[in-house]
Order: C-alpha cells, then structure tokens, then sequence
C-alpha cells in the first residue's frame, strides 16, 4: 500500500508536468504546428524521428508523448488502486481519473482535428485540472496521514469556506483557459490598471474576458483569505490544515505576480506557463484543504470509518465512536 | 505512410462550396479595343517601426539558410513606397463578363523558411500550388472565414500540395504552426483584376472595361483602403493610395 500511495503521487507529478507541457504548447501557439492526430506527420507517433522535433513541433511533440506517459501511467494506477483498495469510493476514484485521462486524449486530438476551437480547447484545459484533482485526491486519500488519521477536524464552516474556495479557483482556471484561447491575454495591455483606468473604457467580448479574469483573481485572493484566516484562526494546532492554508497564501501571491508579469512582459511563454501550472498548484492545494476539511464530515469520513472499524475492530462503527467526539474545529479524545 | 497522411491534408483541403456569382447569361468577354487600365502607387506615411527580428535557432535548418539579421516581412517600407498590399476591384463589375480561367496553379514557395511571395493573389477555384523548397518540415495553415480551413503537413522536403479556394475572399492568412514568423496572405477574387505592390510600390490592373468601380488595397497590418474610380474607354488612370501608421 506504501508503494502504491508513493505511486500515485508520483502520477500526480507527472500531472503537473502535463500541465507544464500543455502550457507551453498554447504559450507558444504550438498547438497545429503538428496538424494530425494521433499520428505525427504520417509517423506513428513514438518512431516520430527526434530530428524533426524543431520549432513548435518540439512543444507540441512533447506535450503528446508525456501525455501518452500519463495515459499509461493512469492505466497502472486505476488497476494498482482498483487491486488494493478495499474504499469503494477510492476504487471509484481510480476508475474515474483513467475515463478522464482518455476524454483527455481525445479532446486533445479533437482540437487539433478541428483547428482549436475554442470549446473544445477550454474543455481539454479544464479536464485537464479535473484529471490532477483526482489523482491528487487520490493520492491524499491514499496516504497514511489520512488513513491512520484518529482525530480528522470536523467543522462545518471550514468545509463551507473551503469548498467554495476550491470552486472559486477552478471558475477562474476555466475564465483564464477563455482568455488564452480566445485570444485575449493582451486584450487589455498594461496592468494593475486597464487602459490607464480602473475600468476598461471600452468592452469588447475579449475585453470582457480579460476583465473577468482580474475581477476573479479579485475573488478568489479574498476566498483564499478566508479560508487560511479561518484555519489560521480556529485550526492553529493543526499542521495538516496550517501547512496548506500558509502554501495556499504564498501560491496565491505568487499567482497574481505572475499574472502581472504575463502582462507586463507581452506574454512570455515561460512567464505564462508558470502562470499556469502555479493556477493548478493553487487549485491543488486547496483540494487537498478542503479533503481535510472533508475526512471529519459524513462525506469521506463515514465511509472511511467504516473500513477502518471494519478492518480494526471487526464490524462497521460510525467514525465519530472510532475517532473519538467532535467539537467545532477541535477534537477531544 | 507519409503518402497516406498526404492524402488525408488533401481531404481536408476541400474548399466550401461556391458562393461567388455567376455569370449572367448575357455575359460576354471583355472588348480589348475598348479596355481600359489603371496604373498606381502605394505609400507609407511616416516612418515604420523596425521589422521585428526573426530568431531561428529553434530550427537549424531555417538558421543555416538565411544570413545575417532577419526580420518580419509585416512592413516592407522603401523610400516611402508600401511593398506587398493587395490591389484589386472590390466592386462594379458586376457578373455582366465572362473571363478565361488561367489553368496553371499560382505557387507559394517556402524558401529558406519564408513564404514567397509573401502576398499573392489568384482567382476563385484557381489552384494554389504550396511547395516546400526547403530541408526541413513545415505545415501549411490556412485559415480563411469563408473558405474552409485546412492544416497540411508538408514532412518531407520537395513536397507539394493543392488547395482552391471557390469563394472570393481577401485576404486569406497562411502560416507554419512550426516555424512562428512565416506568414503569408493569399487574395482570392472573382476576376483577373487583382495586384500585389511591388518593392517601388507600384502596381498595375489592366483590361478593365469602362465603368465606375471601387478599388480596395489591403495591408496585412495596416486594413484596408478604398476609393471609387471611373474609367472610360481606353482610359489609363493614375491612384494612389497612402496607408498611415497602424494606431
């Protein structure tokens, strides 16, 4: 099970480096430089020679291959999980992260079919977000922090605000995956301000876009406030909600740094792929708070405790007579 | 193989059905003795901003076949005279005349990872001819609004590849996903009058039958232009159009 939990973060990882590749692929609008799909210009693609790998092909090329890597790697972990996990739920989530990483692949090849268009592209980058959630989850829930877990906090608000919180962020990756395939990264060009005001003096839809996604980086710095302020406040002892609600604050500013320098510098695309993969780091970090905030709560809680008082005392118990009684925020042995 | 997916780009090049209008049935051929011309420059008002430099190392290939600096062809400015600008009758003939159909394709070459020429024109349902000229590998993209798009992959050097256009449309952007800074614009029109500014700026639209007509000149970054002239028979008029810096 060690092995496995290590496994499945090591996918995660990957994931990120998925991301990584996606985000220079759009960054350097690379996206049809390799026009079919799932061959490479008549070549299977794994015997594509290394040769031709120039311009934005070595991009494009790349993003297919670690694509391809993950796919695999996904196929290993939902049996490995599917094989070893007694959790329903966990075998569920298995299942789930290989059907997202084949949609995945073939919203990809959809995309480049049908020359980027705009919905499918936002869709294949939000998938793209969903798919490292599940294999974060799972690799959250597969840990031996979660699973020896005596005493998960159970607070109602915390799971409200963090929640929310995790929405907000994905809401604002899929306004930022509009305004990158819309084409409206520069549609207002300078930055804190718009056009030299607060307002954007004229709209247009990608004014509107782009407007939007500063309004929501707004939002979503504030839902991130509130949620490490709560934790910060009630949870102070708990370091597995403290460590995340403090990375979550420092990703969060590093995000909107990185958002202005994406103006700032004309949109870079090393600038711009860090803007990226730090979006899904931000949104990561606070799946893995709101998990936490989930482990005391009849939503993964019950269901875990009833494994754990199966396996450890011999029949089902409700989480609560296991892990001891729960006040808000605290828990008393 | 490659001959599989070559023929699989061709698919996909097909072009959206006609859209232009046919002929009547009165059309007649254009009388020579009676045809008229209208001769013209194109200028830049100011000075333009430098060319943006080209980096090539991403391909070698495209590094080794060029000396020395390179830079964007987006604004070709010399003494004043605005290379590369579309010129053609955007209105006033009307379908009252029947035209020959040159049978030859125009070619765009890709030389030395440029298109060349970097603007060219051709008639509705003419083939276009995109060779590739150079030791290294391009695709093709395409990307009108009325046309259908395509996206051809061009892997193997000497290779050559077919598209047509039935609708009219100016002007239609090509580029190579794989080398960022090749551009090239394609003018598709109905009829035979239809030219490209040279490097002096000048250009020529002959044969044209008396009338009033509106001439259009489009610039890749600096719009468009019109303005209305009317031709006698035999007359030969002078135009001009002056493009200003892009705001």
């Amino acid at each position: 099970m060690v092995w496995h939990h290590r496994y499945v973060k090591l996918v995660t990882v990957f994931t990120v480096l998925l991301i990584a590749a996606g985000g220079m692929v759009t960054s350097t609008d690379s996206g049809l430089s390799v026009p079919d799909w799932p061959t490479t210009y008549g070549w299977n693609m794994f015997t594509f020679p290394v040769s031709k790998w120039v311009g934005g092909i070595r991009y494009e090329h790349s993003h297919r291959l670690i694509a391809s890597t993950v796919g695999f790697l996904t196929i290993i972990m939902a049996g490995w999980t599917w094989w070893v996990e007694r959790r329903r739920w966990v075998r569920r989530l298995g299942v789930a992260a290989l059907g997202a990483v084949i949609l995945q692949g073939l919203l990809g090849g959809l995309t480049v079919l049908f020359f980027l268009p705009p919905p499918i592209s936002i869709g294949h980058a939000g998938l793209a977000q969903i798919f490292f959630c599940l294999t974060l989850t799972l690799a959250v829930v597969t840990s031996p922090g979660w699973k020896n877990a005596t005493a998960p906090v159970d607070d109602a608000m915390l799971r409200r605000v963090a929640l929310t919180t995790t929405a907000l962020i994905y809401t604002q990756i899929l306004v930022g995956a509009t305004m990158r395939h819309t084409n409206a990264g520069l549609a207002i060009p300078d930055f804190p301000y718009a056009f030299g005001q607060a307002l954007p003096p004229a709209w247009n839809a990608k004014v509107a876009i782009h407007f939007a996604h500063r309004v929501g980086a707004l939002i979503v710095t504030l839902a991130i406030l509130a949620t490490s302020s709560h934790v910060f406040y009630h949870h102070r002892r708990r370091r597995e909600l403290v460590r995340p609600a403090f990375l979550l604050l420092m990703l969060v500013s590093m995000q909107v740094t990185l958002g202005a320098f994406v103006i700032w510098s004309a949109m870079d695309p090393v600038i711009n792929t860090a803007h990226v993969v730090n979006g899904a780091l931000v949104l990561g970090t606070s799946l893995v708070l709101s998990l936490r905030s989930l482990q005391g709560s009849r939503v993964l809680g019950f269901s875990d405790s009833q494994v754990l008082g199966s396996q450890v005392l011999g029949s089902p118990v409700l989480g609560s007579e296991v892990r001891g009684s729960r006040v808000h925020g605290e828990v008393r042995p | 193989m490659l001959a599989a997916a070559a023929a699989a780009c061709s698919d996909a090049s097909k072009s959206a059905d006609p859209a232009s209008p046919a002929a009547a049935p009165d059309a007649k051929k254009v009388d020579e003795s009676t045809a008229a011309k209208i001769t013209g420059k194109v200028t830049f008002e100011g000075t333009p901003k430098p060319n943006a430099v080209i980096n090539m190392a991403s391909d070698p290939a495209c590094a080794s076949a060029n000396q020395g600096q390179v830079t964007s062809e987006s604004i070709l400015v010399d003494n004043g005279a605005l290379q590369n600008v579309f010129v053609y009758i955007k209105d006033g003939l009307g379908n009252k005349y029947l035209y020959d159909m040159p049978t030859e394709p125009v070619v765009l070459d890709q030389k030395g990872c440029h298109y060349t020429p970097h603007v060219v024109g051709l008639r509705a349902t003419q083939p276009l001819q995109v060779v590739n000229s150079d030791n290294t590998l391009h695709n093709v993209h395409g990307m009108p609004e009325k046309n259908r798009e395509f996206n051809q992959g061009q892997p193997v050097p000497g290779m050559k590849n077919t598209v047509t256009f039935n609708v009219p449309e100016v002007l239609i952007p090509f580029k190579c996903d794989v080398h960022s800074w090749m551009h090239a614009y394609v003018g598709v029109v109905s009829h035979p009058y239809f030219a490209v500014s040279d490097k002096a700026g000048t250009f020529e639209l002959r044969a044209i039958p008396p009338g009033t007509y509106e001439i259009e000149a489009v610039h890749e970054k600096l719009g468009r232009q019109t303005q209305s002239v009317t031709l006698g028979a035999k007359d030969a008029k002078d135009i001009t159009f002056t493009f200003k810096p892009a705001v």
